[in-house]
């Protein structure tokens, strides 16, 4: 499926034009699809009339701007929040019935500074934290189980290329660092869909571009899809299959050059909003309400940045 | 044998001496004080795996709640004349029970928005207890070794109900551990992964309530931290390694207590000061251990950095 995409040339928006839409996107064979989904949070509806088809592989982005209801339709998908009118299903059940082949990556977690818990045991906990009981120390030597599981421990470690501050206290290293294990920590169980909540929120440009390449190469190579919420789009958006938008309570979803259109945009958020081109075909949005670093739009064409 | 207990620093007359092999003989020679190694013991390693997970947690301030609910209970129980060791976990463990229950703000990881009630809680306890104490009348001593410690006059039979609670309470933590790791570093991922966050926690208070009241008994209510919090504080300064620094903080534990309570028979004053000095000992050396360790790599760290 990426391959339709030429993610390299940086003209992926523009190139992809309606590969988006060619065929393989049967209702059956999604990975993650809602039909004019409905949720309602005490009596006030988040969003309604919401249809969002990803498949297998994609690299799908949820954007919109703060408190639309972005994590209500993470947590939909994951069945914490039920649906009040529509559909969704989740690699073709009911969702919240996918649960060990769903890697999740909650809202930004910060680790308390003084947390004194090194970052390879925080990954470890994505194995099997949940299970009850002791996992002796040493076990390794006599399981064979618990040999496989520290070597796949290792072995996202060093997907993530966190080998080198894995053995450090999680609080005191940085946070693209912490996100990087985190992806670890969701990846350990080989999860067909990876669902990650605002994973580049609150780190710094150079972070959020390695962080966003991490993710789309693990999408790329490892065949996850990935469905991610985000309120920025311009750190993402060359790498993205498709994208959808919600913005009060309505939503649009399509292949990037589709949506981010300076049209649809202002018509989405009720305020100008400008999508530029950049000399190499990059687009970056600008106007965006509530973008939450002005300085993105500064050093969008600094020669420094990889995207 | 409540009397016995509450009568504090009573000097044991015996003397220190050079060689070690004749005072642990002389220590060991007394019943009462093969009792207190006994309960020292056992308290120590409770106290250190409950501790451990307390101070991952955070959730010290709590701790120190349970232990100071256990005063009034130990001296209401004297008071009713009914068995000290009852009133210290029936008081402990409804305490717990009560800080479990008190519901928790959407999103908030710890107690910290509980603390003022928490707070509360614990001057009023206080306060009834010195009432208790006060009300019963007898022993001046009482009070002192209610609220700091006494190793004196503990009965097998007291040394029976602290194994048999300390056991079960290790063995729930031992079913408990791995969720409540999980659920205590990475709270969110642990609910979205099925761990009963609500559940391990209240059952967690209920075991560190345990806990808090068996401490009490050795070090008295206020001082309970000796051996809660010192031992597992200093360890996880020493390393981030979670199964090493839970190794390290039972063997410190039962260092601190062991060597509190020699030192105790050979002097006149109350054991919990001596518990408590060797564990801010202990905690201190780690401080400047960590400094040094880190400032030694730092420097080695720059070295490599500009090459020679």
């Amino acid at each position: 499926m990426p391959a339709e995409h030429d993610h390299a040339a940086g003209g992926g928006a523009a190139a992809a034009g309606s590969a988006g839409l060619a065929a393989g996107r049967q209702p059956g064979s999604l990975a993650v699809r809602f039909d004019r989904a409905e949720a309602r949070l005490g009596g006030r509806t988040i969003w309604s009339d919401v249809t969002l088809d990803v498949a297998p592989g994609e690299f799908v982005a949820v954007l919109g701007p703060n408190g639309v209801g972005k994590s209500t339709l993470v947590k939909a998908a994951l069945g914490l929040v039920p649906l009040a009118s529509g559909t969704a299903s989740v690699l073709g059940r009911p969702p919240g019935q996918a649960g060990r082949e769903i890697g999740y990556l909650p809202q930004r977690r910060s680790f308390d500074a003084g947390l004194r818990v090194r970052g390879i045991d925080v990954v470890s906990l994505g194995a099997d934290g949940e299970r009850w009981g002791v996992p002796f120390p040493g076990g390794g030597r006599l399981f064979a189980s618990r040999r496989a599981a520290r070597q796949r421990v290792k072995e996202v470690i060093e997907l993530v290329g966190a080998t080198g501050f894995a053995g450090q206290p999680i609080g005191q290293i940085s946070g693209g660092e912490q996100q990087r294990l985190l992806i670890a920590q969701a990846l350990v169980r080989r999860p067909r869909l990876l669902i990650l909540d605002e994973p580049l929120d609150s780190l710094d440009l150079p972070s959020q571009a390695g962080v966003a390449a991490l993710i789309s190469r693990v999408c790329q190579e490892h065949g996850v899809t990935v469905l991610l919420v985000a309120h920025d789009v311009n750190p993402i958006l060359s790498y993205l299959d498709r994208v959808a938008y919600i913005a009060h309570g309505g939503a649009v979803s399509g292949t990037p050059s589709e949506v981010i259109t300076s049209a649809t945009l202002s018509a989405l958020y009720g305020t100008p909003i400008e999508v530029l081109s950049t000399a190499d075909g990059r687009l970056v949005v600008v106007g965006q309400p509530e973008a939450p670093a002005r300085h993105t739009d500064r050093h969008a064409d600094g020669p420094a940045l990889p995207w | 044998m409540v009397t016995s207990s509450l009568a504090v620093g009573a000097g044991s007359g015996a003397a220190l001496g050079w060689n070690i092999g004749e005072d642990i003989r002389q220590l060991l020679a007394l019943h009462f004080m093969v009792n207190a190694f006994r309960a020292g013991t056992i308290v120590a390693v409770l106290a250190g795996a409950i501790g451990w997970f307390m101070v991952l947690r955070r959730q010290s301030f709590a701790g120190h709640t349970l232990a100071v609910v256990s005063f009034p209970g130990a001296s209401g129980a004297i008071l009713l004349g009914i068995s000290a060791t009852a009133g210290y976990f029936a008081a402990s463990i409804a305490a717990a029970l009560v800080i479990a229950g008190v519901p928790r703000s959407p999103g908030g990881r710890g107690y910290s928005s509980e603390s003022a009630v928490i707070g509360t809680v614990q001057a009023f306890a206080l306060a009834c207890g010195a009432l208790f104490v006060s009300l019963y009348g007898g022993f001046l001593n009482s009070l002192t070794g209610l609220l700091f410690g006494t190793f004196l006059g503990i009965s097998d039979g007291q040394v029976t109900t602290l194994l048999i609670v300390a056991v079960a309470a290790l063995a729930m933590l031992a079913g408990l551990a791995r969720p409540l790791f999980f659920a205590t570093v990475d709270p969110d991922v642990a609910r979205a992964r099925g761990v009963p966050d609500r559940l391990v926690s209240a059952v967690f208070l209920l075991l560190l309530g345990c806990a808090a009241a068996e401490v009490s008994q050795i070090t008295g209510a206020l001082l309970v931290f000796a051996l809660l919090v010192m031992p597992a504080a200093a360890a996880q300064q020493l390393t981030a390694r979670p199964a090493l620094s839970f190794m390290i903080t039972i063997a410190l534990g039962l260092v601190i207590a062991w060597l509190g309570l020699a030192v105790a028979y050979f002097s006149v004053y109350p054991v919990g000061f001596y518990v408590t000095t060797f564990g801010f000992t202990a905690y201190v050396a780690s401080v400047i251990i960590r400094a040094a360790a880190s400032r030694l790599a730092r420097s080695r760290g720059l070295r490599q950095a500009v090459p020679a």
